[in-house]
């Protein structure tokens, strides 16, 4: 059974060896002139504006949370789709089930007004 | 095929009813008026009752496996269901002034209670790890929400805080105790692990291992000592309707929890699990009633007379003979009786804006309302266990089935933790009729909460005189 884990693992071995070798060739044959420009902190080519770490809007949260709901119904309906002629009309009614309790969250966080920024 | 599924779907439709109705009441409140509230506290009646009524025929008499052995349906899950369907409606009646009063009359309270009901019925007929890890989180996520439900309360957002990071570890204590178990046993369904169980030649380690942490789940889910921090925090930090939602149903699905995963899928390994729910049961009892005793607080009070009376329960299914594990069970609902009465009566209190959580609010009940410092009396007589209410016969029977079972001396040491869990008891009871609170307004609750706090508490009275309906129910639970 592990043999089928090979591929794997000669796939991380080449992953971790090119990124080790890149790495490595910079480090060595780079000149590394460092200077308060290069070590300052990088914003799109202009200055920092302020520190990363602040308070940030607590609806972003929110919307994270709705977002993360929607993206995995996709990976739910990924598989259903690709195994569709195995499970027939059970799988259809048992996602349209699915599907349907999801309208319901979206009726509600709509109606509930989570979807306006103010 | 579709008998199969009908003949499925037809198991679990109590399951079914109440999720479809949890969509219809969310859907329906969201287009209703302020003043129109009341609709869906009747809604959400008549699903309860009608969760109930197809609850108590799912399956005829007997005891039915659906989705290929993933579901069971038997009669410990038809007492239970019904037992929790009753409880959740007597919390939604004792909220509903509560509420209003302090602007929670929200719909969500119903339908959070409702999912957590349905999470419990799921844990209830669950036979396999993943219907049962599935209706624990139902049920857990609900609670962790309604916690905080009345969020501009700071000590509710402790609690809630509290309960959420500490309930995710149990979960997750839980998962891994079951992914390590399903790793070796090569099964989730518990009728296939008890096969795969009985056919072992000696106890592998790595069973004891997986055991070893759902026990840690499970203890921490049913608020059993070491694993007991956040019952006293939740029950204080929660509005007392939440407190009373979580001191009541829940413990249902506690009990289904440990009795399906434990007492019924690995009785081979009783040895072992015994030890360790006794061990859970001996701690929960000793600092559940010592620190009860400490307590000003009502709420925190009832929260560590929680744990004791949880390691009573323990006691029940720690025996591992089926009188022990039906001992339990009656002693779960009548426990579930007492307790919905005890904040049911802390309800009908502060229903006068404050809250009446400390001990000294209780002082001269007797004067202000003798019925209700009646009622109160009879609750708090049937948790100490005196004759002859409900709260004795259920000690008795639990007793009887651990000196059958041989354990004297665990028998001795339940009866001397319950005298010392008399102490705070009898402290309310004094407090009530021997003490003044000058200046107490009398108490004022609308007709349908005063009838039914009283069908309560004369509950805990006449399951003591006439145990036998409820004990019938409790007989060949597990067939």
């Amino acid at each position: 059974m592990l043999n089928n884990y090979l591929p794997v693992l000669l796939f991380l071995m080449v992953a971790v060896g090119i990124g080790l070798i890149l790495l490595g060739i910079g480090f060595l044959v780079g000149r590394g002139q460092k200077d308060p420009e290069k070590l300052s902190a990088y914003e799109c080519g202009f200055e920092a504006f302020e520190d990363s770490r602040m308070k940030f809007d607590v609806r972003y949260y929110l919307v994270a949370i709705l977002f993360i709901v929607f993206d995995l119904e996709i990976a739910f309906l990924f598989p259903w789709a690709i195994s569709l002629d195995e499970i027939g009309l059970y799988g259809l009614g048992a996602m349209a089930i699915f599907l349907l309790v999801l309208v319901v969250g979206f009726i509600y966080e709509w109606k509930k007004g989570a979807l306006e920024w103010d | 095929m579709m008998n199969e599924l009908v003949s499925d779907l037809s198991a679990v439709r109590a399951e079914a009813f109440l999720a479809a109705g949890i969509c219809v009441l969310l859907l329906f409140d969201l287009f209703i008026r302020d003043r129109h509230r009341d609709l869906t506290y009747a809604l959400a009646m008549l699903l309860l009752a009608g969760t109930g009524w197809l609850a108590a025929t799912a399956g005829g008499d007997g005891r039915v496996l659906a989705f290929g052995g993933s579901v069971v349906v038997d009669p410990l899950a038809r007492v239970l269901k019904v037992a929790a369907a009753l409880a959740m409606a007597v919390v939604f009646l004792y909220s509903r002034p509560w509420l209003r009063e302090r602007q929670l009359f929200r719909g969500e309270y119903y339908v959070l209670g409702l999912f957590a009901l349905l999470g419990i019925l799921v844990i209830i007929s669950g036979h396999s790890f993943l219907v049962i890890y599935l209706g624990l989180e139902m049920l857990s996520l609900a609670l962790y929400a309604l916690v905080v439900y009345d969020r501009d309360s700071p000590i509710g957002a402790e609690s809630g805080m509290k309960y959420f990071v500490l309930g995710a570890i149990a979960s997750g204590t839980l998962l891994y105790g079951m992914s390590i178990v399903y790793g070796f046993s090569g099964t989730l369904n518990l009728g296939e692990l008890r096969e795969y169980a009985a056919g072992l030649d000696g106890v592998p380690v790595f069973l004891l291992v997986g055991l070893g942490f759902m026990l840690s789940g499970i203890a921490f889910k049913f608020g059993a000592v070491p694993f007991h921090m956040w019952v006293p925090d939740v029950y204080q930090g929660a509005p007392t309707s939440v407190s009373l939602l979580i001191a009541t149903a829940p413990k249902l699905a506690s009990i289904a929890l440990v009795i399906r995963l434990v007492a019924e899928a690995l009785p081979e390994l009783l040895v072992t699990w015994q030890v360790i729910l006794m061990t859970l049961a001996v701690l929960s009892l000793l600092i559940g009633n010592i620190v009860a005793i400490a307590q000003t607080n009502i709420k925190r009070m009832l929260a560590y007379s929680a744990i004791a009376h949880v390691g009573f329960i323990l006691l029940g299914v720690a025996t591992g003979t089926t009188a022990g594990v039906e001992a339990a069970v009656f002693y779960s609902i009548v426990y579930v009786v007492a307790a919905a009465g005890a904040f049911g009566i802390i309800m009908l209190l502060s229903s006068r804006g404050a809250e009446a959580d400390q001990l000294d609010d209780f002082r001269g009940l007797s004067q202000r309302s003798p019925w209700f410092a009646l009622m109160m009396l009879l609750l708090m007589a049937s948790m100490i266990g005196i004759p002859p209410l409900a709260g004795f016969y259920a000690k008795w029977i639990v007793l009887l089935a651990l000196v059958e079972a041989g354990a004297v001396w665990l028998a001795l040491f339940a009866v001397l933790m319950s005298v010392v869990g008399a102490f705070y008891y009898l402290r309310v009871i004094r407090l009530m009729y021997f003490d003044e609170l000058p200046g107490g307004a009398p108490v004022q609750a609308p007709g349908d909460f005063r009838l039914v706090l009283s069908i309560n508490a004369l509950l805990a009275l006449a399951l003591g005189l006439f145990p036998g309906p409820l004990m019938d129910l409790c007989t060949g639970l597990l067939g």
